[in-house]
């Protein structure tokens, strides 16, 4: 073997046994584990069960999922509505501008979450900042309970989120040729129209890939409820942490996971087939 | 008028993402322990993270797992940079699938089946549990950022080595290396940012003998806000701030 083969073999294999050994085998553990019995001892046990898909789908936790799903699905939306027209302004801005703009959407997208979170207890608990503002300004006469709340929650998620949005978004509509905008409003289209018509489907795909950004991560940040939320507040990522951490029950939290995985290759599916029709739309 | 609904709206998201932050480090600097009336200018809080003994082994034990995993991906992941831009091998579908599919999935899983795959091996959770976890989803990081950087030079410098009997270990780190060498060290920032920020991955696999910063954070948040805190987010902040610019900077660079 020459020099140059050795260091191929060991780049290679370097990674692709990290790879297998640390996302491949455990990615296969969740789904075989899925399939398995629970046990107290050993946490799983043959024999193979279709048991805990069918446990998901039974009303009581169908419904806690769903509820979760409401969660992220709400964020996604929130994210965009924001987003979408932050996005849209910064891609306007005098180009000399922009980099600045940009850092400033990069900073909060790098930093911790669960920092940015804690702010947001200390400004929102009942004797915290804004509470002591309103009641110095004489605005309310007692504290606003805003903490543990499902409106809390929700700003938790935007605010950790929303730069997963509007960083693809922003990607999209910085690139889009101004002269197709003018085009459409030479020939006699009002705004609406224009954005309706030539905007929004050209900045599908980072629509599509905003949303996947933060639907996907918003079903897992199980501490944002755990800080903000009340009792009942619960993503899909605290329903999985109490079965593996309370419970016990891994082929359950299992067969949750699998079911987040499923739901993200579906999502990834259909954002490549629609960005390749896309792209093939573009050529012709 | 248009322009200005542009100007208020930007700045009001703005606002939003850097308001509280701002807030948090503000008022580390508060005298007040029980209200969110400001009482004066202090460091007491700072002072007094420096005489609490566990806060400080967790920022250590956060920091060693920080360094020692960033600087494992880094090396690991430069080279598998290198192994999906030169060469062809077997299951390089499979190599791509799977760095795409720790970026994108959501931690929560990452986590979980990590736990699982040490337990049944029976490996006890701590440092090593959680170095490996953290090299993992630092490395995708790391092949892509490099990766872009390789695939963005001209491959014919390359050629122009081996012709003039370069062997390939110096035209690896005479020629490319150094001019892979911003994004390498980009990928080293952003791994170690990543690393020290993460609470999702490292709550499941780490143990009851080692702690680290952010779950400590984690957990004393879920018992109560102290100062202590406000100050300990703010250096937290701070660095990652540091960290992510420096990146920022060296990533542009290449682009010019």
């Amino acid at each position: 073997m020459n020099e140059k083969q050795g260091f191929k073999f060991f780049a290679v294999f370097l990674n692709m046994t990290w790879f297998a050994l640390f996302v491949l085998a455990p990615g296969l553990m969740v789904v075989g584990i899925s399939f398995l019995t629970r046990d107290i001892s050993t946490f799983f046990t043959w024999p193979l069960t279709l048991d805990h898909y069918r446990e998901l789908v039974d009303p009581v936790y169908a419904k806690v999922l769903g509820n979760s799903l409401v969660y992220s699905f709400n964020t996604t939306l929130l994210c965009l509505g924001i987003g979408y027209p932050f996005a849209w302004f910064l891609s306007r801005a005098p180009r000399h501008r922009r980099p600045l703009l940009l850092m400033m959407v990069i900073i909060p997208f790098w930093t911790s979450s669960l920092i940015r979170t804690y702010a947001l207890v200390i400004l929102m608990k009942a004797n915290g900042i804004i509470n002591t503002v309103l009641l110095a300004a004489g605005l309310v006469s007692e504290p606003v309970s805003m903490l543990y709340t499902d409106a809390a929650v929700y700003v938790g998620l935007v605010y950790s989120l929303l730069p997963f949005m509007i960083l693809p978004l922003y990607a999209v509509l910085e690139k889009m040729d101004i002269r197709l905008m003018e085009a459409a409003r030479d020939l006699g289209a009002k705004s609406l129209q224009v954005f309706l018509h030539v905007v929004l489907p050209l900045s599908l795909p980072g629509v599509m890939a905003g949303c996947i950004m933060v639907f996907l991560p918003a079903m897992g940040l199980f501490y944002i409820p755990d800080l903000l939320g009340g009792a009942k507040t619960m993503l899909v990522g605290n329903f999985i942490k109490n079965q593996f951490l309370t419970a016990g029950n891994w082929p359950f939290g299992s067969a949750a996971s699998v079911f987040l995985l499923m739901l993200m290759v579906v999502m990834l599916g259909v954002y490549f087939f629609i960005s390749s029709r896309f792209n093939r739309s573009q050529e012709s | 008028m248009k322009r200005w609904i542009g100007i208020s709206w930007v700045s009001c998201v703005f606002a939003f993402l850097y308001g509280p932050l701002l807030v948090l480090m503000v008022f580390s600097f508060n005298q007040a322990r029980y209200t969110s009336a400001w009482q004066g200018f202090s460091f007491t809080w700072y002072a007094s993270l420096l005489e609490n003994q566990h806060l400080l082994d967790a920022f250590v034990n956060s920091l060693t797992v920080a360094f020692v995993s960033s600087l494992a991906a880094t090396a690991m992941g430069t080279l598998g940079a290198f192994a999906v831009a030169w060469y062809r091998f077997a299951g390089k579908q499979l190599f791509f699938g799977l760095v795409y599919s720790v970026m994108m999935s959501p931690d929560i899983v990452m986590g979980i089946s990590l736990l699982m795959l040490f337990v049944t091996a029976g490996i006890h959770p701590g440092f090593f549990t959680l170095l490996v976890a953290h090299i993992t989803f630092c490395l995708p990081f790391v092949i892509v950022l490099v990766h872009a950087r390789i695939a963005g030079f001209d491959p014919a410098v390359v050629d122009a080595a081996r012709d003039l009997g370069a062997r390939e270990h110096e035209v690896f780190f005479k020629i490319v290396f150094p001019m892979i060498l911003p994004a390498v060290l980009a990928g080293w920032l952003l791994s170690f940012t990543l690393s020290l920020d993460d609470v999702i991955i490292s709550f499941f696999v780490t143990g009851p003998g080692f702690e680290i910063l952010p779950l400590k954070i984690y957990s004393m948040v879920k018992l109560g806000v102290t100062p202590e805190v406000n100050a300990l987010c703010t250096i937290l902040f701070v660095l990652t701030l540091a960290a992510v610019l420096v990146a920022h900077f060296l990533i542009k660079e290449k682009k010019k």
